[in-house]
């Protein structure tokens, strides 16, 4: 028989796993951000965000090279993705939301929990095949719709979780006074739920912000700026993500040391849009979500 | 009195159509044509995905594709998958070894032991590590963590075994850093937010009287949490393993940059190997001809296949579980 | 010309082999507003409320009164299509609303609902409104934008409703900062700025206060020159001191109805009898 003082001392045990195994996997974080930071800063100047790249010859020869297309490139195809996700998303959530009966809704929560699911790089593939191939061209636009699909299922699911903590009161309140459902959703229960809506805006912001596996075959990559700005959406188009990856894999020592500086800018970025957005929601848009 | 004075003309007017009935046909069709462009979305997924690579699929065989470890762009023109579906299945499945006990511990200190201000703390800071981009993580796993574990794990251990253990030497491969441990190891940090957010969910979910009735019974609170919390949510907990596993198959940049790049089996543990995706990232760009392409799509179909597979089936046990929250992360 | 009408109602209903009775005399008495024609509403395979017919006339307050679950607020949900928003909701009989059946498949319900508004058990102002807007949403939102006559019609609402001394002043400020019993007033001053000719009340001041509820139950006497009332309420004294007919509801049935004081002083049925003396309920 297990005394008392036996259980007492196998709890406090587990315990000490317990906390051994959160600092396990802290440590890593913070050593991976000291590094980032470290790096990243010391790689961090001015021409970064005034100059081109170039070809590698440029900044072997000391010539001022920065990445301030790719910079460029990607707020251009990071916001298109964003306002094409938008509208679907915010459709959808609409639907599953405040059409609660809907027979197309089961379907549709499995169908876009798999979409969410899916691997970066297909939809990168969906976009390369609908709309680089017809293009014949790499472009800034597929790789926005490429993004878009990433951004998309996550926009509806948190759209849905936003409005369906408004009151169903609500909602029958403004039918009671003759409104159109349509007027009662759009004036009255999405302003009320904006805090929510712009937080998961944000979350699917900087969950796509940080893919570059899309990107690689959709906007490809620039080392330049597009000569005419119609360049940024048809053309070829440097991100990130994408730049990063070509950089630290790339021969040369100029462009490691720029890629730990594209690396602290990217994260700063991601992490940034995910604190505010976790800082909006006060960090409660999880428990919200599993208590319906 | 002036409220009897109010003319009322502007009100018997009929309103609109589009405030009325037919406004809100448009408004309903509407939210049904953009969700239906997300179940569509998949759908054509899984189409334009099978059009593309359907050349090689009728050259090397429904079956033959994905069995042969054949991957020939220069000479031969021949092309299987096997050596990339190992490859992916081996890497997640490692990486969910590796990364299930520290998830389900940390999930299990945040939701039940932390006080309020630290299981924020916590919660965040892990929230954070799903947020930081695969491509941040793959640069420091090439200039940092890479010839760290070369010089600190790999090459110590290979000198041990050639003198000691001779015969573990074939089994270990070229200890040159970029290899299957090494993007394991990342890939199991990588993935192990998502179980530790999903588990969390899954333990939040216990309702309390579960845990009320074994606190009445004396029990410990490490004989409570193994005895009514995690029986009572293990299937939401493999649900969230599951759709790690999904997260962990999928994951292309780290492990593109991490794991060496070898196109043939078999692989060794500190040797260099590929994933799907990892060979998707490093050969499309450059795919030569039509059935490098297509063989590349097909194996994308793959991938697809073996996703959609983990998705439906996480979807199939989580039913009852609403889990928005830790598909958010 | 009416008259020819009515035959050929009549004969379209022989020939549907229908038992629907029609209103014989074409149009309706100038006093009676609206009524209900054996309506039954069913959930799924529970039945809400069973064959009532009741009619509700101008200038008159109607108490439904009932033990918790009697279907009275299930009832007074139908009357404007209310029950449309749940699927699985099955609903028979007819609403007269000046003679015509608002649940007739041509009937826009939102234009039902412009006519018959409601009040709710629990205040809901809209969240990010603010009182000027929350008045006049019922007219603002559908294409009314003539700011004057906004600003009149806000004005004469809340002055219905009781409220424009303690308002008037801070037109601006968000709806929610208002105490409780004021937030219903906003409520009931939003459901009037649309001019309806029947007001619905669920339990209006079942989450008030003492002193809110006075107020309201004076603001339905003075209302009901204006406007039909129909109001739910669990407590028989509200129902005594404001209504002039009071139906009674038993497990989705109308058990009784008639004038208050003949209801409350010599109920003809036991069960009425039973629930006003209190013996249940």
């Amino acid at each position: 028989m297990k005394t008392l003082r036996y259980r007492y001392i196998l709890d406090r045990l587990f315990l000490s796993f317990l906390v051994i195994n959160t600092i396990i996997v802290i440590l890593p974080l913070l050593i991976m951000s000291s590094y980032v930071i470290v790096n990243g800063i010391s790689a961090l100047n001015l021409d970064l965000f005034t100059q081109e790249l170039g070809s590698p010859t440029r900044a072997m020869q000391g010539q001022p090279t920065g990445l301030v297309h790719t910079m460029a490139g990607t707020l251009v195809v990071d916001i298109m993705a964003l306002l094409f996700a938008i509208p679907v998303g915010l459709g959808t959530g609409i639907l599953l939301s405040e059409y609660p009966d809907h027979i197309l809704n089961p379907v549709l929560r499995i169908m876009n929990d798999t979409l969410n699911g899916m691997p970066a790089v297909l939809k990168g593939l969906l976009a390369f095949v609908l709309i680089v191939k017809p293009m014949g061209t790499f472009s800034g636009i597929s790789g926005s719709a490429a993004l878009a699909i990433v951004m998309l299922p996550i926009i509806a699911r948190s759209t849905e979780s936003a409005l369906s903590i408004i009151p169903w009161s609500i909602r029958e309140a403004g039918l009671a006074l003759g409104l159109p459902r349509w007027r009662v959703v759009l004036s009255a229960i999405v302003p009320a739920a904006r805090t929510g809506l712009i937080t998961g805006f944000l979350i699917a912001f900087s969950r796509a912000a940080g893919e570059a596996a899309p990107l690689l075959f959709t906007s490809f990559g620039n080392n330049y700026l597009p000569k005419h700005w119609t360049g940024m959406f048809f053309g070829p188009v440097d991100t990130l993500p994408q730049r990063l990856y070509s950089l630290a894999i790339s021969p040369y020592e100029h462009w490691h040391r720029m890629g730990w500086a594209a690396a602290i800018v990217l994260f700063g970025f991601v992490v940034i849009s995910f604190v505010i957005a976790h800082l909006a929601s006060g960090n409660n848009l999880q428990k919200k979500g599993n208590s319906r | 009195m002036k409220i009897n004075t109010i003319n009322y003309e502007l009100l018997k007017k009929p309103i609109s159509l589009i405030y009325r009935k037919p406004g809100d046909r448009i408004f309903l069709s509407m939210a049904v044509f953009l969700g239906i462009s997300i179940v569509l979305l998949t759908i054509v997924m899984a189409f334009v995905l099978y059009g593309e690579s359907k050349e090689a699929i009728t050259r090397f065989g429904v079956l033959g594709f994905p069995l042969k470890a054949v991957w020939d762009p220069a000479i031969n023109l021949e092309f299987g998958a096997l050596t990339f579906i190992a490859g992916t299945l081996f890497t997640s499945i490692g990486a969910l070894v590796l990364s299930f006990v520290p998830a389900v511990a940390i999930a299990i200190f945040t939701a039940e032991y932390a006080p309020r201000w630290l299981s924020v703390i916590v919660d965040n800071l892990v929230n954070l590590i799903a947020a930081v981009p695969s491509v941040v993580v793959g640069i420091w796993g090439i200039f940092v963590f890479t010839p760290w574990m070369r010089d600190c794990v790999y090459m110590p251990f290979f000198s041990w075994s050639t003198d000691n253990f001779p015969a573990l030497v074939p089994l270990l491969g070229n200890p040159i850093g970029f290899g299957m441990s090494t993007a394991t190891i990342i890939l199991a940090l990588m993935v192990l937010p998502y179980t530790a957010a999903l588990t969390r969910d899954a333990i939040r979910l216990v309702p309390r009287e579960q845990r009320e009735a074994s606190w009445a019974l004396g029990a410990t609170h490490r004989e409570v949490i193994l005895m009514a919390v995690l029986p009572y949510s293990r299937s939401g907990i493999l649900a969230g393993v599951i759709l790690s596993f999904g997260r962990a198959i999928g994951e292309t940049m780290a492990v593109a940059m991490l794991i060496g790049n070898k196109n043939t089996l078999p692989f060794t543990l500190f040797g260099p190997g590929a994933t799907m995706p990892s060979v998707i990232i490093n050969e499309f760009r450059e795919a030569v001809g039509n059935i490098h392409y297509s063989s590349l799509m097909a194996v994308g179909l793959a991938l697809f296949a073996i996703s959609l597979i983990v998705n439906l089936l996480a979807a199939w046990i989580s039913r009852k579980f609403a889990f928005a929250g830790g598909q958010m992360v | 010309m009416n008259c020819t009408e009515s035959i050929k109602a009549n004969v379209t209903s022989i020939k549907n082999n229908s038992f629907t009775i029609i209103d014989k005399d074409g149009p309706p008495l100038p006093h009676l507003r609206m009524k209900t024609e054996n309506l039954t509403v069913k959930y799924g395979s529970t039945t809400g409320v069973r064959d009532v017919s009741i009619t509700f006339q101008e200038k008159q307050v109607t108490a439904l009164i009932g033990p918790s679950g009697c279907g009275k607020t299930t009832f007074l949900r139908a009357l404007n299509r209310m029950h449309d928003l749940t699927r699985g909701t099955e609903i028979s009989g007819k609403v007269l609303l000046d003679g015509k059946n608002i649940y007739d498949h041509k009937v826009d319900p939102v234009t039902i609902r412009r006519r018959v508004g409601m009040v709710f058990q629990k205040p809901t102002p809209f969240p990010t409104m603010s009182i000027f807007d929350n008045v006049v949403a019922g007219l603002k939102l559908v294409g009314i934008r003539n700011r004057s006559f906004l600003l009149e019609v806000c004005e004469k609402a809340l002055i219905q409703s009781a409220l424009f001394n303690e308002v008037k002043d801070r037109l601006k400020d968000p709806g929610a900062s208002l105490s409780g019993g004021q937030q219903q007033r906003l409520c009931i001053a939003r459901a009037l700025a649309v001019n309806p000719e029947v007001l619905l009340m669920d339990e209006p001041t079942s989450s008030l206060d003492p002193q809110s509820t006075n107020r309201i139950e004076e603001l339905i006497q003075e209302l009901k020159n204006d406007v039909t009332i129909v109001i739910v309420t669990h407590n028989m004294q509200q129902a005594a001191r404001v209504s002039d007919q009071t139906a009674f509801f038993y497990v989705g049935n109308l058990i009784e109805t008639g004038k208050t004081r003949d209801i409350f002083t010599n109920p003809k049925n036991k069960q009425t009898e039973e629930y006003i003396t209190g013996r249940f309920g």
